[in-house]
């Protein structure tokens, strides 16, 4: 039998890609015209009267206004929360505060449809996933910082947990409600009340949040919610009766927020940015890997700061490992996002696109090689293909930087000990993902590896009793789990 | 007949994460098939089926009723396939033939001492060489499940190449048994030995053992034959048999294989269900996809 060469051979995915649409309604969607800041258990107007719109990444369309809080806004949020914590929550006993958390994730989950396509209209990530992972691992933060409320005692033996007082939450806008449920969760459990502002790009589910709090009868104040941009949030980090900052988000902000809280008392947690390496051996199960590669990096078209976006192969599967990834890149369906196929929607802002597409133009200038699937993009909206860049060197900044989008830079490596150092020359240390059939070799690399989050076999795995966090330039602090009780008390 | 100089080591074929692959299979449960897919898909399936009885009491009646049903699923609908072919016992393969004759639906035969496959080496070729000699267009073997867990890989390989060449022009369907081999990195190298030995198909199952096809084994196969077609150039085709009864299950394995080894395969040629009752719940969805209402379980005939 006459056999071909293998690089000539290819297969078809075509028709893998051209599914009938199947969208996912828009009805379920609630969307008010316009939004006002919640504070103190209300929707109020602005004092900065001024307000701000929404776009729908996918289509560019308006969905909404929502209030842009001046310094004199955040003052009053603050206010409102300094007043009911002082008031109410701080003496609450832990079980009755427990309920209200109940209740927030259970109606949450009660609304779970609603809430995934508001936040697939205003972010622009795939239905699947604001369906399957956005909203339902929300709900099971607050379910399971419920539990602990009144179980603090046995969280931090022979100590005593006090609440620090109030807290102002930034949040980003790759997981709006995720990250919002991050925040307030362990914070509410512990005591603490609350003053949180969203990202500018994705308001709305926070704002919805606010509409779940309303509904669960949380004591006015408990948690404040108001929308604007950067200058928002340096009102809220600046002002001086907050306790604690937790910010997710930029390496570069999280650095001016320890600059402006530098010299006083306020604690903080940051989750910042990532540059994670995802490093496959040679003996590892390569398909089942190439899959981790591609949900690490293309989850959420790319924007997840623990994204495995350094893909480091040993170079005796490189090729085979190249050649499975592009197969499967040509069957992942970009578009709209609302439809139930999609697996990589829009770009989350016009912004965010052109810094992904410069650094496409930076990897080819470095001389690297981009591979991208045939899909076709969409006319409208913000939309970016797969990429891969493969002859891409640790010197590239497309290697250095964290792009924040979907773009994956390929290097192959020798030996453990290269590939050791190569993964932490890195200023960040958030996530790292190892692949292998060996036991022994997952405990020895992921003990050298100076990242918060080590997967093995697996990759952007979360689960509330997990904590999360960085090493270096990725921040400090964790959240989640046990961990994500202690960036909320103070132990006497 | 030796289908490639390079025979590898089997100890050494891939191994299978258990989880990543259970979660890629499910993954593909996610996709939305809708409208005009939906109906394609749902006729596509039904030009896949391998119409099967492979009963003890098994009669020329029935037989050959079972093959004006793989002609005629349901004449109420126009324009409506055929199966792709019928699987039936060696000694049923010329009443089907017969019934079928030049309609294009061909007769597939299980053999070599089916289901067991406990026989020796010259029986399972007599079985072979009967069914072939009555007009079996496809031959359904079982691999020697024994041998290939106490680690005989050559023999199992060699059993292989053996009936394969007691097929002749007949294509080979090589049965796995994967609810026997007890892991998918056992599939994966049961896969690869069927494969470099000859086989013609790769199928999961025998129909007689619980657990039959699953979508993780059936993706870690569809992979094994990527793999293959990558290395020699040479296309499998595959079957996964037993407990695909539902459409909706069939439309999932149609873009697992759809996302996994393309358009290419996307015929009978190149895939099948080997399924008894699958049928009937397609015509019942088409029927519906049709008419907007479900029509009752009497509309269909069973044979």
């Amino acid at each position: 039998m006459a056999t071909r060469k293998s690089n000539t051979l290819k297969l078809k995915f075509d028709s893998a890609r051209n599914l009938s649409p199947a969208p996912e309604s828009k009805s379920a969607a609630k969307i008010e015209p316009r939004y006002d800041l919640f504070i103190n258990g209300k929707f109020e107007k602005p004092l900065s009267k001024k307000y701000f719109s929404t776009i729908n990444p996918a289509t560019e369309e308006k969905l909404s206004e929502v209030a842009d809080a001046n310094a004199a806004d955040v003052n009053k949020a603050v206010v409102a929360a300094r007043t009911a914590y002082d008031k109410v929550w701080k003496k609450m006993p832990a079980k009755e505060r427990a309920k209200y958390i109940y209740r927030i994730a259970r109606i949450m989950q009660e609304r779970a449809r609603e809430f995934a396509v508001v936040e697939t209209l205003d972010g622009g990530k795939p239905i699947r996933e604001s369906r399957d992972f956005d909203i339902p691992t929300a709900a099971n933060h607050f379910f399971y910082y419920a539990g602990w409320a009144d179980k603090l005692e046995y969280a931090f033996p022979n100590r005593t947990a006090k609440p620090l007082g109030v807290a102002g939450q930034i949040i980003p806008w790759n997981f709006p409600l995720l990250m919002a449920a991050w925040k307030i969760a362990p914070a509410l459990a512990t005591g603490n009340t609350v003053v949180l502002k969203p990202a500018e790009t994705t308001p709305l589910t926070a704002l919805k949040l606010a509409e779940i709090i309303q509904e669960a009868d949380l004591p006015p104040g408990v948690v404040n919610i108001i929308t604007g941009a950067g200058a928002t949030g340096a009102a809220l980090v600046n002002h001086p009766d907050i306790n604690k900052i937790a910010f997710t988000g930029s390496t570069a902000v999280g650095k001016m927020i320890q600059h402006a809280i530098a010299g006083t008392n306020k604690k903080a947690t940051l989750e910042l940015g990532g540059k994670a390496a995802n490093i496959i051996f040679d003996d590892a199960p390569l398909d089942q890997a190439v899959e981790g590669v591609i949900n690490g990096i293309f989850f959420n078209q790319g924007h997840v700061c623990c994204a495995g976006s350094r893909l480091y192969v040993q170079e005796s599967v490189f090729k085979e490992v190249i050649r499975k990834l592009k197969d499967r890149m040509e069957t992942l369906i970009v578009g709209d996002p609302l439809d139930k196929n999609t697996d990589i929607g829009a770009i989350n802002s016009r912004q965010q696109l052109d810094i992904i597409n410069n650094y496409l133009k930076i990897g080819k200038q470095e001389g690297a090689e981009m591979y991208q699937s045939s899909c076709n993009l969409p006319r409208k909206g913000f939309f970016c293909k797969p990429t891969i860049f493969t002859n891409v060197a640790q010197s590239n900044r497309i290697a250095q930087e964290e792009i924040f989008g979907p773009v994956l830079a390929i290097q192959s490596f020798r030996t453990d000990d290269e590939v050791i150092e190569k993964a932490n020359n890195t200023p960040f240390g958030l996530s790292a993902g190892i692949w292998t059939d060996k036991g022994s070799k997952i405990f020895n690399l992921s003990s050298k590896m100076r990242a918060g989050v080590v997967w093995a076999n697996s990759f952007n795995k979360f689960d509330p009793s997990s904590p999360f966090g960085g090493y270096k330039e990725s921040g400090y602090g964790r959240e989640g789990g046990l961990h994500g009780l202690s960036g909320y008390v103070n132990l006497v | 007949m030796i289908v490639t100089k390079n025979i590898p080591d089997f100890t050494a074929s891939p191994h299978i994460d258990q989880v990543g692959v259970e979660e890629r299979a499910s993954r593909f449960t996610k996709r939305s098939i809708k409208n005009e897919t939906k109906i394609n898909g749902l006729k596509l399936a039904l030009n896949m089926i391998d119409l099967t009885t492979l009963e003890g009491k098994d009669t020329d009646g029935k037989v050959k009723q079972l093959c004006y049903k793989a002609l005629h699923l349901h004449d109420a609908y126009p324009g409506l396939p055929t199966v792709a072919a019928i699987c039936v016992y060696p000694s049923m393969v010329k009443v089907a033939k017969q019934a079928l004759g030049d309609s294009g639906v061909k007769v597939a035969s299980v053999a070599t001492a089916f289901p067991s496959g406990q026989a020796p080496r010259d029986i399972k070729l007599r079985d072979t060489k009967f069914a072939v000699a009555n007009g079996a267009d496809e031959v359904d073997m079982v691999i020697s499940r024994g041998k290939f867990l106490s680690g005989e890989y050559n023999f199992v390989f060699d059993e292989i190449a053996a009936v394969k060449e007691a097929c002749g022009s007949a294509r080979l369907k090589v049965i796995l048994e994967t609810g026997e081999l007890g892991s998918y990195d056992k599939v994966r190298r049961a896969s690869d030995i069927a494969m470099y030995a000859g086989a013609d198909f790769i199928k999961t199952s025998t129909g007689k053992i619980s657990p039959a096809a699953t979508m993780p084994v059936t993706l870690v196969m569809l992979e094994a034959i990527r793999d293959f077609y990558y290395k020699t150039g040479k296309r499998i085709a595959m079957k996964p048999a037993g407990g695909i009864s539902k459409s909706k299950l069939a439309l999932h394995y149609l873009v697992m294989l759809n996302e996994v080894l393309g358009e290419a395969w996307m015929n009978n040629e190149w895939f099948r269900f080997g399924a008894s009752s699958l049928a009937n719940d397609i015509l019942m969805q088409l029927m519906k996809q049709r008419t907007g209402v479900y029509q009752s379980a009497n509309y269909f005939s069973i044979d």
